[in-house]
């Protein structure tokens, strides 16, 4: 059993305008075998909270933690960070090229769990994964995310979950661009991957189609780098009626403070 | 975004693109304009002894004025203003420029399959002058100096199953002339290395001629002790449908500076040409080549790759690419990519374009200088793997793309190695 924890986190970037504030005091925990769905509407900083957790350069962090099984997450390094067992599937995956997906997998499994993995079932393994999210047997010997398609890069992005296999995995607007079949898919992998019962789940999402595949014990509505509300899996039922409109930007804080996590 | 694009073509705008970011092959196909009407003499069966440019209607920035001559004579001494010896050090070419060269000339080995023939021969033998004409003052002053030359011929309709390796072993640091040519007969098919190691200062001169039919790969390693100083002309005359594959791999030395050029002669030809270089703190690579469709229905592709890394590493890549007024129906593309892997290192590129014809089927030229990007490091890193591993396997699948062209499976291999090696440097 692990626990993630996120306790009154404020992050700045860096813009030409000067330090702008985009997460204004976000508190979260999570633990082994939840999935905690964060909704809110484009811009109000979720991605910044998703890749802060992982460690982009670009998020300046000037309040708060992360800890992970009460070890300092900021205190890690992006690399040290995804061999803790934390796993960013990024809402735009980037194309690395020059390095093949077979060579990046081996390596990054190679990496997270501090040994080379056996070779006949690790590549038994990949197969059978790639099979399972109907990523073409082709796609290995091509570059990491180039050229593939917007869905293509989302299923990769699941595929390496469900490799890695790690403790918190983070999915950033992960259904975002998917039709519905690849997003059964996609969804699918995801709870292969949670009902191994090693996992917990931060679910990013801007739409509550998701929602329908993958059940979020938690729902917290996110907005203008706040949680301004939080409850069950009916929450996401009510903004899939009422939209967001309904936490005026800025507002919502004041009324509803983020309550510490059960 | 950590990228920097430098292109400067003589035609057409930069396609400055990204490239970094998922290095898109872009590029454009460029409508001729500009047509001149006079054309220059080349190297090959109208060669004349001495060319002073291309006459009329020629500018001399144009590639078709160059100065060609076998004579020293005729080439002015160098000030380093010349357009092509502006990015090179002349302090640093010791005496290739302007001394006689009479040291000892690097030893030649070859090894391969017997049916290839090996001649040492005297400066007066018919095939020397066969493919080249120099076309720069150190090439001149060579062609003045050398003693003897090394002529490899691979017969009419051998198809060489193993490579024709050729080490070319410097022990001296005096000032030498150096003189290959490299035959290939109607329709044979062969590799060959040409292995430059040691110490040397040496200017040299490889002509290569490829007959009708024959497909010939020529790769020049370039790696030199630190101290080497080498200049090499590499002229190609490629015969009807005939194919030639060139791969240029410049690791060591202290200034390594390879002209080659690939001249096609007869209708149908094909040529590819290939670079990789790896230029470490203080070196200076310097590569320039030139493509001349001199005649219809040829295609060429050209692709050069570099990597630098520590202070005053410099890089240069002139690709000179000119598609005559004859020369309709030809396909041509060239493109230069480097990679910074630190601050403090330098790339010039600089593709040019000339195109004197409307009825070609294409031509393109692209030209980037990136860095490490941030974004891929990112993304590996994210995924557990160190920072010095993620670095090594892009730079390693950035360069990877010219090691795979050479297809002799061993050279590839000890050539990823020779790579990482280099890269192993970066990390300490
Ligand atoms: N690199 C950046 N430069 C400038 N503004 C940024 C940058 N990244 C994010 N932002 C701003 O931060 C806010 C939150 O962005 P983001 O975390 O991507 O939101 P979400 O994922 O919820 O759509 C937005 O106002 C966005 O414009
Ligand atoms: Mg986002």
């Amino acid at each position: 059993m692990s626990t993630l924890e996120i306790k009154d986190l404020h992050v700045s970037i860096d813009t030409e305008q000067g330090t702008k504030e985009i997460l204004k005091g976000v508190s979260l925990t999570i633990k082994t075998g939840q999935t905690h769905a964060i909704m809110g509407p484009n811009g109000s900083g979720k991605s910044t909270l998703a890749s802060t957790i992982a460690g982009h350069p670009r998020y300046k962090v000037t309040s708060g933690t992360i800890t992970l099984d009460g070890e300092d997450v900021l205190a890690m390094s992006v690399d040290a960070r995804a061999r803790a067992g934390l796993f960013l599937a990024m809402q735009y995956p980037v194309e690395v090229p020059g390095v093949s997906m077979t060579n990046f997998l081996r390596t990054a499994k190679t990496a997270i769990d501090g040994e080379a993995p056996k070779l006949r079932t690790w590549t038994k393994d990949v197969k059978a994964a790639m099979a399972q999210l109907r990523i073409d047997a082709d796609f290995a010997e091509r570059n990491v995310n180039e050229g593939f398609s917007g869905g293509e890069k989302k299923r990769v992005e699941i595929l390496q979950l469900e490799l890695f296999k790690p403790k918190f995995a983070i999915l950033d607007e992960t259904d975002s661009g998917l039709d519905v079949d690849a997003l059964k898919v996609v969804s699918e992998g995801v709870n292969r991957a949670h009902e191994a019962g090693n996992m917990g789940t931060l679910l990013i999402t801007h739409y509550t189609r998701i929602l329908r595949y993958i059940k979020p014990d938690f729902v917290h509505v996110f907005v203008d780098g706040q949680v301004v509300e939080e409850g069950g899996p009916e929450l996401a039922d009510r903004l899939e009626e009422e939209g967001y409109d309904r936490y005026a930007t800025g507002a919502g804080a004041a009324t509803i403070a983020a309550a510490a996590q059960a | 975004m950590t990228e920097i694009t430098t292109e400067k073509a003589r035609i057409g705008a930069p396609s400055a693109q990204p490239f970094i970011n998922g290095f898109t092959e872009e590029g454009e196909s460029l409508s001729p304009i500009n047509s001149a009407t006079s054309r220059a003499p080349l190297a090959g069966e109208a060669v004349k002894r001495h060319s002073h440019g291309g006459g009329v209607g020629i500018p001399d920035s144009s590639r078709a004025g160059r100065l060609t001559s076998y004579n020293l004579a005729d080439f002015k001494p160098l000030t380093g203003l010349e357009e092509d010896w502006r990015f090179t050090p002349l302090k640093r070419l010791r005496g290739l420029h302007s001394e006689v060269l009479s040291g000892a000339a690097p030893t030649v080995t070859v090894s391969g399959p017997e049916q290839v023939t090996v001649e040492t021969v005297a400066r007066g033998d018919k095939r020397i002058g066969s493919a080249g004409i120099p076309e720069d003052r150190v090439s001149a002053n060579a062609w003045e100096n050398f003693s003897e030359a090394t002529v490899l011929t691979i017969p009419a309709e051998f198809e060489a199953d193993t490579e024709v390796t050729v080490v070319i072993e410097g022990t001296s640091t005096e000032a030498a002339a150096q003189h290959l040519v490299i035959v290939a007969n109607k329709f044979s098919k062969a590799v060959v290395v040409l292995n430059h190691q040691g110490s040397a200062v040496v200017s040299e001169n490889i002509e290569i001629v490829i007959e009708d039919g024959a497909n010939l790969t020529v790769v020049s390693l370039q790696e030199w002790n630190d101290d080497a100083v080498h200049a090499s002309s590499q002229q190609a005359k490629i015969g009807r449908d005939a194919k030639f594959k060139h791969v240029v791999v410049s690791l060591g030395g202290d200034l390594v500076r390879v002209t080659p050029s690939a001249r096609f002669t007869a209708p149908g030809g094909e040529a590819e040409m290939f670079g990789l270089y790896f230029a470490d703190a203080g070196q200076h690579l310097e590569q320039r080549l030139f493509v001349d469709h001199a005649v219809a229905n040829c295609t060429s592709n050209v692709l050069y790759k570099g990597a630098l890394q520590g202070r005053n590493a410099h890089a240069v890549w002139v690709g000179d690419v000119l598609i005559r007024k004859e020369a309709e129906g030809t396909d041509s593309y060239e493109a230069n990519r480097n990679l910074l892997l630190t601050d403090g290192a330098r790339a010039d590129s600089v593709p040019n374009l000339e195109i004197e014809t409307g009825l070609i089927k294409g031509a393109g030229h692209a030209s980037a200088t990136g860095r490490l990007d941030d974004e891929h490091l990112f993304y590996l890193m994210a995924r557990g793997i160190p920072e010095d591993v993620a670095r090594r396997l892009v730079v390693r699948g950035f360069l990877h793309e010219i090691i795979q062209q050479i297809k002799v499976p061993a050279l590839e291999e000890r050539l990823t190695e020779a790579v990482e090696r280099e890269l192993a440097v970066t990390n300490n």
